[in-house]
């Protein structure tokens, strides 16, 4: 193939109308030079991860590896083996939270969405309204009275003060509404006929038909818990996530910059593979995402 | 009257009673959602007129917190002049970035496409790993600017980057686009892959040219649904900037030269307990976010005119 045809087939040119070749190249070209800006430093992350210490201490400073090791994980499971609380232990507690937080979500937010997207029922507009409106306000406005709340109810200092709250994010209704619309009546209808309650044509039939949102509303809520550090409702060493044990690290200084390098690959990676697995379900969703006027 | 009066009560408890399946499956999200979103908003938007430090019962002082955050709170005016500058900066430019490398993939093969999606929404993503930056912006000759700018001749000695005013904020400015590239992003992919191939071809047909008219004429009105989505989403994180703040420039940062509203809040609530003060600032950050929203909805309604 020439330069200029593989360029077409990349941009699917040949079928396309209004398209220059020359434009084509230019805005190919700008994707190229933003693309590594975004990407260089997610590399430069997976190769810091598997260096050795005298090359993160090299100057000038090197983008890649010269002699990748394995060095820096063993270092992690060492250091963490020797640590008070056993790493296990933050393992488990930030499982716990984010798979807790992250089925239960995707439940709820289902459960609640399936109604405002094919009825209307007094109170479902107003409803609707405040879950739009609170997509406005970041969760720093609410942190204090949270905090209130929750020791009200003697939260403070147990998982359920990070699980609970996370089960109601208005995006993840938002987006599932959304895409619940598109299910045609006549299914609902058919089953209404044959006899199905709401709860089970919500279970058995709405519920099947909405997995590529499931997906989406596991990518978003995903990487917020397992990123989370507790926040400032969790205070005990055992009941730390991962996250926070993994930043206190990072934080250890020059000694520890190669276990540091590792704990950065390990945060990034769990979310991104997520992602790539369910790229194309949360797509499928995002089209249905938009808001009318 | 009396009669129309009875009939609308009748009639509203009917549609009651037939909807109460449907209030039961909301209920356990609507619980929550109210507990811990919606009554804290009501809760502190009350505070702001109190004066209320957790130990001592709160006391009522009017608007007496607000005339002391804008008349006597010199550095609630920095944090307030910074997440301005961070709003029209990182909001407008992310948002369109947004778009146009939307635009740009979209015409990709499916292929390629699948990379430079995740190429470009992998960073917001990937956790806290924004604090490769501290490495890359790091004070010594080991900070891979400094390493780079030393090279090539630059500079001789290193720069301290993120303890000097002057470039503290313009590195948080640069992270933040790194990071903001998320949800709004994969909704414009999204929008655009569902626009109507018929309505370029007519288009085509009634004089379209070239792809800017087709973009303004065709391709952005189609997804105005999804533009109106983005903007909410990227408008609240332009203005709620902070983590990245204190991840890269500390708390507080030198001379509060990358200090927000965030930060300013957090400062008065989880440091000082001046939890009626903080919430003044809280009201004020969430009157912000919905007139600039309310400004940019009214801005997207004009497009394709």
């Amino acid at each position: 193939m020439t330069m200029t045809s593989k360029v077409r087939a990349i941009f699917g040119m040949p079928k396309k109308l209004n398209r220059s070749f020359t434009v084509s190249l230019m805005l190919f070209a700008l994707l190229a030079l933003f693309g590594s800006f975004m990407v260089l430093p997610l590399i430069y992350a997976v190769n810091n991860a598997f260096k050795p210490l005298d090359e993160l201490f090299i100057f000038p400073p090197r983008f890649w590896v010269n002699n990748p090791t394995t060095e820096n994980f063993a270092d992690l499971i060492n250091l963490m083996g020797n640590s008070w609380v056993p790493l296990s232990r933050y393992i488990a507690n930030t499982l716990l939270i984010t798979l807790v937080g992250t089925a239960g979500h995707i439940l709820l937010a289902s459960a609640a969405a399936y109604p405002l997207a094919k009825y209307r029922f007094p109170g479902s507009k107003v409803l609707f309204t405040i879950v739009i409106l609170s997509l406005m306000f970041s969760p720093h406005v609410t942190a204090i009275p949270n905090y209130m709340v929750m020791s009200w109810l003697g939260w403070i200092n147990t998982h359920t003060s990070i699980i609970v709250p996370s089960l109601a994010f208005s995006l993840g209704l938002f987006l599932m509404k959304q895409f619940m619309e598109q299910i045609p009546d006549a299914l609902l209808e058919a089953a209404k006929i044959d006899g199905a309650n709401e709860y089970r044509i919500f279970w058995s039939i709405v519920m099947p038909n909405v997995k590529p949102a499931w997906l989406t509303l596991m990518i978003l809520q995903f990487p917020a818990l397992w990123g989370t550090d507790g926040g400032s409702f969790i205070y005990s060493e055992n009941l730390k996530t991962l996250h926070y044990a993994l930043s206190q690290i990072v934080q250890g200084g020059i000694a520890r910059a190669g276990v540091g390098a590792a704990v950065a690959l390990l945060l990034m990676i769990v979310p991104i593979t997520l992602f790539i697995i369910s790229q194309s379900s949360v797509m499928q969703t995002m089209a249905t995402s938009g808001m009318k006027d | 009257m009396q009669a129309r009066h009875v009939g609308w009560w009748t009639l509203l408890k009917r549609d009651l009673y037939l909807s109460r399946h449907y209030y039961i499956l909301m209920a356990p999200f609507m619980l929550i959602f109210f507990m811990f979103t919606v009554i804290p908003v009501g809760i502190s938007l009350g505070l702001s007129f109190f004066h209320f430090n957790m130990l001592e019962l709160p006391r009522f002082i009017g608007w007496q917190n607000y005339s002391r955050l804008f008349l006597n709170d010199d550095v609630f005016l920095i944090a307030l002049k910074n997440t301005l500058l961070f709003a029209v900066i990182t909001g407008p430019v992310s948002y369109i970035a947004c778009f146009l490398f939307a635009w740009i993939i979209n015409e990709l093969s499916p292929k390629v496409r699948a990379v430079m999606t995740l190429v470009f929404y992998a960073p917001s993503i990937s956790g806290n790993v924004f604090f490769i930056w501290l490495i890359i912006f790091s004070g010594d000759s080991y900070g891979y600017m400094n390493g780079f700018l030393m090279r090539l001749g630059i500079i001789l000695e290193p720069v301290q980057w993120l303890s000097n005013e002057k470039y503290v904020l313009a590195i948080v400015i640069i992270v933040q686009l790194w990071l903001s590239l998320g949800t709004s992003f994969l909704a414009f992919i999204a929008g655009l892959q569902t626009i109507d191939r018929s309505l370029v071809e007519a288009g085509t047909v009634d004089g379209i040219k070239n792809r800017w008219q087709e973009l303004w004429f065709i391709t952005l009105p189609s997804m105005r649904p999804q533009l109106m989505f983005g903007a909410v989403m990227q408008i609240t994180a332009s203005f709620a900037v902070a983590e990245i703040s204190i991840a890269l420039a500390g708390f507080p940062s030198v001379n509060y030269a990358a200090h927000t509203v965030v930060t300013h809040l957090m400062d008065f609530g989880t440091i000082r307990f001046e939890m009626g003060y903080a919430s003044a600032i809280a009201t004020v950050l969430f009157a912000l976010m919905l007139g600039t929203n309310v400004l940019t909805q009214k801005m997207l309604r004009k497009i394709g005119e």
